[in-house]
């Protein structure tokens, strides 16, 4: 911005009306030149000038926002393991950790019997009922660091306005991640051969053929309930 | 509220629907209602960076006599509920309000006894946005859902209806006392 300086406030070409004027010769200041003296009163108009050829700091928001931080602290999200199943234990220290009360949890036991409910996450329990209230959530992540299975997470959606309070309590299915290709829609049985613990060390890395099969049976069989 | 309230349906008032509320959109003057961190972040939004101008918001009134949208940015304690009951009536109509952060749209984390729990106890809001305090982008976009809101704002006997199918699925839905979980 050197050069803008020059346009806006021009210097004195005398380099001797820099020094302070001392008392006894206040009232006699040089003339700082003929073009400065002409230009002075509209010397102003000049930063409005320049400034139209330089870049534009707005940002331009709805067409083209840029990207926020990578580890932003935006609207929360439910994982689920590789084959489909849930993360989310019901543990409720996620809503134990929240400072604003703004989870609400309540855990149910997974069931792998024939007439059971089913399982949905390899664990003993899953959560059933699962809600993040917007309108209190101050977004500082707590619920992140309490999670101990590392289902609830945060990401980069920021565009949460609306206009009724009801609508923003978001429940369970509005914050579950959707499923990856390859993944099956809870409940299903663990993989075969694995337990909890193997889930967390990552050694399951999709659903197995047994878990498809199970899958498609139990399809058949709701949608043959529903045509009846 | 004025003369296009009282016009006749039909094809005129259509047209009249939209050009309304494209110039109501278009040109909304908003006051100042700053009482907290929210208040930081609503005056980022004025400044060249996000440029509120862009919206037809070129000035933020510092006086209701002369504003339309009412940002209510902050925690409103309940002194500051008459007062801020009384600039929204200072307002003339027609008026939007927007309660901008968790606080001023149900109380927040401050769910005590000095902290009004959601202005929509003192006004009627138009847009809830959350955030603690919300980044000026959500504060832009909720601009743009009330925009939106207001281009399809009925008027006249529209407007009656649409009042009146409001307060009728309102009475439908489950009592708030019934609710279970964080709608209780």
């Amino acid at each position: 911005m050197a050069d803008d300086n020059s346009v806006g406030a021009p210097l004195p070409q005398d380099g001797s009306a820099r020094q302070l004027p001392s008392g006894s010769d206040r009232g006699d200041e040089k003339s700082s030149g003929f073009w400065s003296d002409l230009f002075a009163p509209v010397a102003g108009f000049g930063v409005s000038f320049s400034t139209m050829f330089r870049k534009v700091a707005t940002e331009e928001y709805p067409e083209k926002p840029r990207p926020t931080a990578p580890r932003y602290h935006g609207r929360h999200q439910l994982n689920r393991h590789p084959d489909g199943l849930e993360k989310c234990v019901g543990c409720e220290l996620c809503a134990w950790a929240c400072p604003a009360d703004a989870i609400l949890v309540e855990g149910a036991d997974n069931d792998d019997s024939p007439d059971g409910a089913g399982r949905f996450s390899p664990g003993e329990r899953y959560g059933r009922v699962y809600q993040i209230n917007y309108l209190r959530c101050i977004f500082c992540g707590y619920c992140i660091e309490a999670c101990p299975t590392r289902a609830l997470t945060m990401t980069n959606f920021y565009e949460l306005a609306d206009n009724d309070r009801g609508k923003l309590i978001f429940t369970k299915d509005q914050l579950l991640a959707p499923l990856q290709e390859g993944m099956l829609q809870p409940p299903f049985p663990m993989a075969e051969g694995m337990n909890e613990k193997d889930y967390y060390r990552g050694k399951v890395s999709g659903p197995t053929d047994g878990q498809r099969e199970y899958v498609d049976a139990r399809d058949a069989r709701i949608d043959e309930e529903m045509s009846q | 509220m004025g003369l296009e309230e009282k016009l006749p349906s039909g094809f005129l008032l259509s047209t009249v629907e939209a050009a309304a509320g494209w110039v109501r959109k278009a040109s909304m003057w908003p006051a100042t209602f700053g009482l907290a961190c929210c208040a930081i972040e609503m005056m980022a939004v004025g400044t060249p960076d996000y440029d509120i101008a862009r919206f037809g918001m070129e000035r933020f009134s510092a006086t209701p006599r002369q504003a339309d949208l009412m940002i209510v940015a902050g925690r409103v304690s309940q002194k500051m509920a008459p007062v801020l009951r009384q600039v929204y009536d200072q307002m003339p109509d027609p008026k939007w309000v927007i309660a901008m952060g968790v606080c001023a749209s149900s109380g927040g984390m401050f769910n005590n006894y000095a902290i009004v729990q959601g202005v929509d106890h003192v006004v009627p809001v138009d847009i809830y946005l959350p955030g603690c305090p919300p980044r000026p982008q959500m504060l832009l976009n909720a601009i743009i859902e009330l925009h939106k809101q207001i281009q399809t704002t009925p008027l006249g006997v529209n407007r009656e209806a649409a009042a009146r199918a409001a307060e009728e699925a309102a009475l439908r839905e489950t009592p708030t006392h019934q609710m279970k979980g964080l709608l209780a």
